[in-house]
């Protein structure tokens, strides 16, 4: 199978006199109907590499290609109609004054007559659920449901591939668990292509493969079991402990014996009845 | 955010809502032109029958158009007081060195109000009843012959929509600054001119600043989804020239002869 975004050699500088480049080369290759989450500290070049992706930066050294079509100055409009991308900060990207018209937005650039306009902007935010939404104002609405309404308006392009750039790091508890479940159920109807920055431990469990970046560089690739596995180590790679790994620790500290390899949380209740009722 | 009405939408369902903005904005400024027709009470009469039947058509509370006045009530106050003060002829009520209460003064004076009050109420009907992005469509679509003359139409009515779209959004933003430097000390009402001047620095400096990022956000974003200028955009909202429309221009023409009539 033909990889969906593949990059080979990326690196990207914001300045020309930049010593530390803010990705190094970086080469990395996605498949259709995968959720790969990108994880790294703060300043670890995420965001950079999400804006390569749909070319609103261009690398000075590398390709990426998205479905076999390599990204460049003449193309990076189709390209765009390939990736959405869902921002961090709710406020900031909501162009429209209502719901309606932000979810139209990306339609009207794109030419779309007004009829299938109105069937499509009804479709996708029912596929969020913020159908009766439709009229209100941004101001009225909570940070959560306003990246719903940023994720309608990406699924109305009806792209292959959805960029979250941190969309949900600004988000109470609430909205994050909406947002990553509506993601989840559009990407199961869709089979899209989902890329999520992230920080959140939630985030990063629901993905296929996990990338891990450090200073520009892709330091680490793997499944969440593979990398959650890491126990202590991901705080220093950006991440939180997930729970079960918090919890293992904290017996540990107790002076339980507790196995080394990742359990998730199922797994864990598992372990805790079954070495419970063996003493 | 309360403390602003002009500007802000009142979302209803009335006669008024329903209007194209187009038709709206246009009775509007037209309004604003026949008001210096009227020149006696009969027609100063007339005008505010059709304004507060306007108004009542849109079953928007009387408040919010009063509080609309607030903003100008200094303006509004001034302007009178010099019609009132200053204007001579009729007979001569009272005198006092420059000033002089003068038949002729009191009516301008009231005139003067009529006229300010009738204004600010129609455009206040105007804003409450319109939604930001439907009175930069209006001004769009009127704006459009202009191309002609090479004017950046749709530039302009972007700019507009997107400036209107962050209002509320910078308002709020403006108050939680506000907050955040008082908790730090900051006083923003004591003191005279120069210190109260020099006490919207650290509001003013974050404001610009975050203003900056959010346009740069914005501009990603936009870019995002495929944002290339006004050429081959399509339109999700539409504007529609009803019936209603037509009536309302119709009653506005009526409402001329009408006040060309009584008038002196």
């Amino acid at each position: 199978m033909k990889p969906i975004i593949e990059m080979n050699n990326i690196t990207f500088r914001y300045q020309v006199e930049d010593t530390i480049p803010a990705l190094n080369d970086v080469s990395l290759s996605i498949h259709q109907g995968e959720w790969i989450a990108i994880i790294g500290h703060n300043g670890s070049g995420k965001s950079t590499l999400a804006k390569t992706i749909n070319g609103l930066l261009l690398p000075e050294a590398g390709t990426i290609k998205i479905n076999g079509q390599e990204v460049n100055e003449k193309n990076i409009w189709d390209i765009r109609r390939n990736v959405g991308m869902v921002f961090q900060n709710p406020d900031n990207q909501f162009v429209g004054s209502t719901v309606e018209d932000d979810v139209a937005f990306g339609l009207e650039n794109q030419g779309i007559p007004r009829e299938e306009m109105l069937i499509r902007v009804k479709e996708s935010l029912e596929q969020v659920r913020m159908a009766e939404f439709m009229k209100k104002e941004p101001s009225r609405l909570s940070g959560g449901q306003k990246q719903r309404v940023a994720i309608a308006g990406i699924v109305a392009l009806r792209p292959n591939v959805i960029i979250l750039d941190e969309a949900t790091s600004m988000l109470d508890p609430e909205g994050r668990l909406e947002v990553i479940a509506t993601v989840k159920k559009i990407k199961e109807e869709n089979n899209l292509t989902v890329l999520s920055i992230t920080h959140d431990i939630d985030e990063a469990a629901n993905a296929n493969r996990i990338f891990v970046m450090k200073k520009g560089q892709l330091i680490q690739e793997g499944t969440p079991e593979e990398i959650f596995s890491a126990g202590e180590k991901l705080i220093e790679l950006g991440l939180d402990l997930p729970f079960p790994e918090r919890l293992k620790a904290a017996l540990k500290q107790a002076g339980l014996n507790v196995p080394t390899d990742y359990m998730t949380e199922e797994r864990m209740v598992d372990w805790l009845w079954t070495s419970v009722l063996k003493k | 955010m309360n403390k602003l009405i002009f500007g802000r939408y009142i979302p209803g369902n009335s006669l008024i809502h329903q209007m194209d903005p187009r038709a709206k904005l246009l009775a509007s400024f037209y309004f604003i032109g026949i008001i210096f027709l009227a020149n006696n009470w009969q027609s100063y009469a007339l005008l505010a029958i059709f304004t507060f039947v306007a108004v009542g058509l849109s079953k928007i509370n009387l408040l919010f158009f009063i509080r609309g006045l607030r903003a100008l009530i200094g303006l509004i106050l001034f302007t009178v007081f010099l019609q009132v003060f200053f204007t001579n002829g009729g007979t001569i009520y009272w005198q006092w060195g420059i000033f002089r209460l003068t038949e002729y003064g009191v009516t301008n004076g009231i005139f003067i109000f009529c006229r300010f009050v009738l204004i600010i109420f129609m455009s206040t009907l105007l804003t409450l009843t319109t939604l930001p992005l439907e009175l930069s469509d209006a001004i769009e679509s009127l704006l459009r012959p202009l191309k002609a003359f090479k004017l950046p139409v749709h530039e302009f009515s972007l700019m507009l929509s997107i400036a209107l779209r962050y209002v509320p959004t910078l308002m709020d933003e403006t108050e939680k600054i506000m907050n955040a430097q008082r908790a730090r000390g900051v006083d923003f009402s004591e003191g005279n001119l120069i210190q109260k001047m020099r006490a919207i620095i650290p509001l003013l400096i974050p404001l610009f600043v975050s203003s900056f990022t959010r346009a740069i956000d914005l501009a990603y974003a936009m870019e995002a989804r495929g944002y290339q200028g006004g050429n081959g955009r399509t339109k999700y909202r539409l504007l529609e020239w009803k019936l209603l429309d037509t009536i309302t221009i119709l009653t506005f023409v009526l409402l001329t002869a009408l006040l060309v009539l009584v008038r002196n």
